[in-house]
């Protein structure tokens, strides 16, 4: 009786936690977008249904076990020997699917580290608390492009992360396109990505790094190859001149306040390199690394009191009347 | 349980033993395996941070020899009383044992002078870098045990000085003298590790 | 054994009394009753922490805790568990039941023993004093480097973390020790190493673990707190230190430390499931290999909690390889408890019910477990929820059930009183019913994207009503744990009285009245086999062999020691009587610890006081000395010989 309310507990238990979530999801690892998060969902599924089969049978032995015999059963020398060959088998077939499961592993780490070639874009990732640091390599350094935050990428093409941190742990990841990997102070991690179909994927560091670890999120936003050389050539421009007088007001705010010793905005005097880069702000869809949408209220309560949004996250408060607010707002909306 | 079942009379069995049939060996042998794993997590520490850098030592010249061969004979040369008296120990000769304690204590008082000038001439900081850090606390940790041997000895010697003298307190002894074998066989990998590495790799 | 030889051992073995004399007691009993019951303590402030947390999460960005007071708990939570709950119970346990299991009046080293609970006690309390005053720790349980070192960690928080790890692994070290020498030198004759108990057997593989994975926690904890007090520069990697060292230290301590936690769980199953199923363990020998071998195997995984870390691939295959090898030897355990069950319809009464939870709960958790070995699939879902769902599933399925099932099982011997049936049965339903939707739903909340250690998570994100289930059900489980304590509440007030052996198990701790006297029992006993007490009745008709020791003095605190192998007789000791220096030692110890954090003077200041105290432990007392002369000197023997062979047994 008690074995057969256990069976519906479990089978209760297996609907209620998997019903209505579903698989796919703006960041999920079961919503592969990129060749190595499918290779990985693939040995997800192998190693799920044959772990549930395990489960099942080695549940169903122990029920059988519970219901079988009588209350004081003789314990002679033929149950015994017959007791260890099942043991000993059971034993066997726990070590051949372990080793499947293994030579499982090996295969798709192989795979997965097998999209390096001559032609990727390579990125340099610098982790600081709480953002993200993305700075497109190139062999002539003029031609580098540094943004934050967010990332664009054409499909079908690989993607070479070079990746360090400037202060803490943190790690890189991106699942809908693949596994995780550390940012390490004093070391350099590296890892590949590619995206397989155009859509903006989620990120979020995943190594806990202080306060605000849980709002240091990006966004990689693959799309068809016409479309990210459009992007990368607009992001390697520096910064749009201010065109009417409020966004110079705003400008000339952004220069003589500390907004300037900390965020670069190229083409112009504000060269600090503490902060995300603001260069190209007003094409970003979120800002304070994907915590908020890129809308002027947002970016206003950020600006007058980011403790607000992200208690403890390094950007100090700024009291602007309205009038200096509102010029500021305009030039860095006018950062496309 | 009857009073009335069969029994085994162990009432002929001495009060005390030697060597691995006590428990305090095996409690001394415990604390040389908890401490040695410590010993050899460091050293392989060392191992670990030199692997990280180009040449070793980084940054300072290696440590002096001098100081660091001379306590080693010191050491080295310490374990003869110490055999000594834990043999007199087991005989249960209390003078042998009393005047070993005293020369063991002259030998401690040597070594532990000797280890001043060997941190003089490390060559380097603990501030420095890790390579000063792991040196320093090698070379510190050791020192802690040379230390807190030195005291037990201490106070083992007060005790067979006084009348309390008991088959336990000889077992104490032995065991006393089995812990300084190994506080001066872990010498021996540490002083390879700070001396002769930074020579070598 | 005559009235008049049982009051004598009353009286020579009686713990002192009174509040000054609580502070004495060194018998194991007393001792481990103590610790079972502050483990206990730090379990319920674990949970409630975890209670805690799981409000906070229940749905997106919630304000019940901000971002500091969060990390401060999970940091707390993780630390009050593993450090202060999960190992100390285990080794509670040990301290209570081995000695009696092998047959001794008490433990080995019974002061070192109680400086052990002492130390133990402190830095718990210290710890929570800190987390009270607004200084706890904050950089999870693992405390990594560099935010837990001296530029991203500020104030003293990271450092009562790690002062907080010297307290805890000095008490495990003596106390491991203390269980070693107990079980090695200590059995009662007969009692080969083929013969003792399987939870015994579990202890000691235990007790061998902590001698070798704790000093390296020890080192690395120091190592932190050097570089934060006095500038060194292990973990900088500025000046030549890495970050990770620190992974490396911390998780070859690390790994061994969770199996620490789960290898005296399956010596717990081992001891309950023959006496409910009525026969002896099927498997004896592949049973103590399997802890055997997986004590070693532990120490060969650490790296799987650093596949993210970029090392070099081929020493992630082999990390990988071990990984998923420890399963083997677990298997192994798995199917001879199914092998033993098979066929005896066990009686299902509350330690057997919490035995089926382990099964199904430990399961999944191993499950997750070998799937956390791919290097592949952990990438994706380490450091995220799964993970959680899977150390929570191990930890709880693997050791909580077993430690239900053992205090259900031990709670007649320790206090005499049998534990209600009826609540017994509603704590296991409301347990494994909200123990799973607890942390069912985290294995998908962790694929779905879901990162650890987030105080918050944005309303878009889908995770909110897996979320808000977890959060329900640790409400029902916190029901069944308090249901648990009502439990015992009522049981000690009220409950049938148990007398010696009401299970009628088959290990020498059933061979004494409920609880136990001071003395352990009335007469020593001696074994002829694995099932110490099923083979003494089935034996008793007819049978010549001796069935007791006589011999050893009642008068004093003496002793059988025998030889480590056969438990042949080989020589007597007197065991140390109470003191009050190992509790002295100990807060001297603490004051060392606690002020180091503050200066590094404290260091050679504190060990002053703790010297001074150690010498007066040490130091016998006139009235010691008589008695160890007196005891050596029995029946007019002189002092032996030495090197001589003894005449009765080999060492």
């Amino acid at each position: 009786m008690r074995s057969k309310r256990r069976q519906w507990t479990a089978a209760l238990l297996w609907t209620v936690a998997t019903s209505g979530s579903g698989c796919a999801g703006v960041q999920s690892a079961l919503d592969p977008a990129g060749p190595q998060a499918a290779r990985i969902n693939d040995l997800w599924w192998l190693m799920l249904w044959t772990c549930a089969g395990v489960f099942a049978i080695v549940i169903s032995a122990l029920v059988a076990a519970l219901r079988r015999g009588r209350a004081q059963p003789a314990e002679d020398a033929e149950t015994e020997r017959k007791m260890t060959k099942v043991v000993a088998a059971g034993v066997a077939v726990t070590t051949v699917i372990l080793f499947a499961f293994m030579i499982s592993d090996f295969v798709t780490g192989r795979a997965l580290w097998s999209l390096a070639s001559p032609d990727a874009i390579i990125i340099k990732v610098t982790g600081h608390q709480w953002w993200w640091d993305f700075e497109y390599q190139d062999p002539i350094p003029s031609h580098r492009v540094r943004t934050a935050n967010e990332i664009h990428i054409p499909v079908g093409r690989p993607v070479k992360l070079e990746m360090t941190s400037s202060d803490v742990i943190h790690s890189f990841w991106v699942p809908n396109l693949h596994g995780k990997t550390d940012l390490l102070t004093g070391h350099q991690t590296v890892t590949w990505l590619q995206a397989d179909r155009p859509g903006k994927y989620r990120g979020q560091c995943a190594e806990y790094c202080g306060h605000q670890h849980a709002h240091m999120a990006f966004v990689v936003i693959a799309e068809p190859v016409g479309q990210f050389n459009a992007w990368f050539d607009n992001e390697r421009h520096p910064a749009i001149t201010a065109a009417n007088a409020g966004q110079q007001r705003g400008q000339q705010i952004f220069m003589s306040r500390t907004c300037m010793m900390c965020h670069q905005i190229r083409g112009t005097d504000a060269g600090g390199r503490s902060a995300p880069e603001l260069t190209h702000l007003a094409s970003r869809e979120s800002i304070a690394a994907g915590t908020l949408a890129n809308t002027r209220d947002n970016l206003k309560g950020w600006i007058v009191d980011s403790q607000r949004f992200k208690p403890g996250n390094k950007m100090p408060s700024h009291d602007l009347g309205d009038e200096d607010l509102n010029a500021l707002l305009d030039y860095l909306e006018s950062l496309k | 349980m009857s009073h009335r079942e069969s029994t085994l009379d162990v009432s002929h069995l001495p009060g005390y033993a030697f060597g691995h049939r006590s428990l305090m060996w095996w409690g001394t042998l415990g604390m040389m395996v908890i401490e040695g794993t410590m010993f050899a997590m460091l050293i392989g520490s060392y191992l670990y941070l030199r692997g990280r850098v180009p040449s070793w030592p980084p940054g300072a010249k290696p440590p002096d020899l001098f100081y660091g061969v001379l306590n080693t004979i010191v050491l080295a040369a310490s374990v003869l009383p110490n055999i000594w008296y834990k043999r007199a120990a087991e005989r249960l000769d209390l003078k042998t044992v009393q005047i070993g304690l005293l020369v063991s204590i002259v030998f401690a008082i040597a070594f532990i002078v000797i280890r001043v000038y060997e941190f003089r001439a490390l060559n380097v900081h603990w501030t420095t870098n890790a390579y000063g850090s792991v040196v320093w606390t090698l070379l510190g940790m050791h020192t802690t045990h040379l230390i807190t041997d030195f005291i037990d000895t201490v106070v083992l010697t007060a005790l067979m000085f006084t009348d309390k003298i008991e088959g336990k307190g000889f077992v104490d002894v032995s065991e006393n003298a089995f812990y300084w074998y190994f506080v001066v066989i872990a010498w021996l990998p540490i002083f390879a590790a700070i001396y002769l590495l930074p020579r070598w790799i | 054994m005559k009235d008049r030889e049982l009051l004598q051992l009353e009286e020579t073995w009686a713990e002192p009394r009174g509040f000054i004399g609580w502070f004495k007691c060194v018998h194991h009993t007393s001792i481990g009753r103590r610790f079972v019951i502050t483990a206990f303590i730090f379990f319920l402030l674990g949970g409630i922490e975890a209670v805690l947390m799981r409000i906070q999460l229940a749905r997106p960005e919630n304000t019940f805790l901000g971002p500091d007071l969060y990390n401060q708990i999970f940091t707390m939570h993780g630390t009050t568990m593993m450090f202060l709950f999960a190992v100390p119970m285990m080794e509670a346990l040990g301290v209570y039941l081995v000695p009696l299991m092998v047959g001794a009046r008490n433990i080995a080293f019974p002061r070192l023993n109680a400086f052990g609970y002492y130390i133990y006690l402190l830095g718990g309390i210290f710890l929570y004093v800190m987390f009270f005053t607004g200084t706890g720790p904050d950089n999870g349980w693992f405390s990594y480097v560099p935010l837990a070192g001296p530029e991203y960690g500020p104030g003293k928080r990271a450092d009562v973390w790690a002062q907080l790890i010297t307290f805890t692994e000095l008490s495990a070290l003596v106390v491991a020790v203390s269980l070693i020498v107990t079980v090695f030198k200590l059995r009662a004759p007969g009692m080969s190493l083929n013969r003792i108990p399987l939870f015994v057997w579990a202890i000691v593989v235990t007790a061998f673990m902590i001698v070798f994975a704790m000093p390296t926690v020890a080192l690395g904890s120091t190592c932190l707190i050097l570089d934060r007090l006095v500038g060194t520069h292990f973990f900088n990697p500025a000046e030549g230190g890495d970050v990770l060292l620190w992974q490396h230290l911390f998780w070859f301590f690390g790994h061994p430390e969770v199996y620490i936690i789960f290898i005296p769980a399956t010596g717990i199953i081992s001891a309950i499931l023959p006496t409910f199923c009525r026969r002896k363990i099927f498997g004896y020998t592949p049973l103590v290999l399997s802890l055997v071998a997986t004590g070693f195997i532990a120490f060969g995984l650490w790296v799987h909690h650093m596949f993210t870390t970029g090392l070099p691939r081929i020493a992630q295959s082999f990390f990988t390889a071990a990984s998923m090898m420890i399963a083997i030897p677990t298997g192994a355990q798995i199917f001879c408890w199914i092998a033993t069950i098979w066929g005896t319809r066990p009686r299902l009464r509350p330690p057997m019910l919490f035995v089926l939870g382990f099964f199904f709960n430990f399961l999944i958790g191993g499950l997750t477990g070998v799937m956390l070995a791919s290097v592949s699939l952990d990438q994706q879902v380490h450091d995220t929820f799964f993970v959680v769902a899977h150390l929570h599933y191990v930890l709880i399925g693997g050791s909580v059930f077993p430690l239900f099932a053992g205090f259900y099982y031990w709670f007649p011997k320790m206090a005499g009183r049998m534990p209600g049936d009826r609540l017994g049965h509603w704590n296991f339903w409301l347990m494994l019913i909200g123990f799973n939707l607890t942390f069912f739903p985290m294995h998908q909340l962790g694929l779905k994207g879901m990162p650890r250690r987030v105080y918050a998570y944005l309303p878009g994100m889908g995770w909110g009503g897996l979320n808000l289930l977890a959060t329900l059900g640790g409400v029902i489980m916190t029901a069944g744990v308090a249901l648990f304590l009502i439990n015992v509440f009522l049981s000690l007030r009220t409950g049938e009285v148990a007398g010696e052996n009401p299970w009628d198990a088959a290990t020498l701790e059933w061979a004494t009245s409920s609880p136990p006297p001071p003395f352990n029992f009335d007469s020593l006993p001696i074994v002829a086999g694995r099932d110490a007490l099923w083979d003494m009745r089935e034996g008793h008709s007819g049978s010549a062999a001796p069935a007791v020791v006589t011999g050893v003095r009642g008068d004093l605190r003496e002793v059988l020691v025998t030889t480590v192998l056969d438990a042949e007789p080989d020589h007597k000791t007197l065991m140390p009587d109470p003191s009050i220096w190992p509790f002295l030692s100990a807060v001297a110890t603490s004051g060392l610890f606690i002020g180091s954090i503050f200066t590094p003077w404290a260091v050679p200041v504190g060990a002053v006081p703790v010297t001074i105290a150690l010498i007066a432990w040490f130091w016998p007392t006139r009235k010691e000395h008589l008695e160890r002369i007196e005891a050596e000197q029995d029946h007019g023997r002189t002092p032996a010989p030495p090197a001589e062979p003894v005449t009765q047994g080999q060492a």
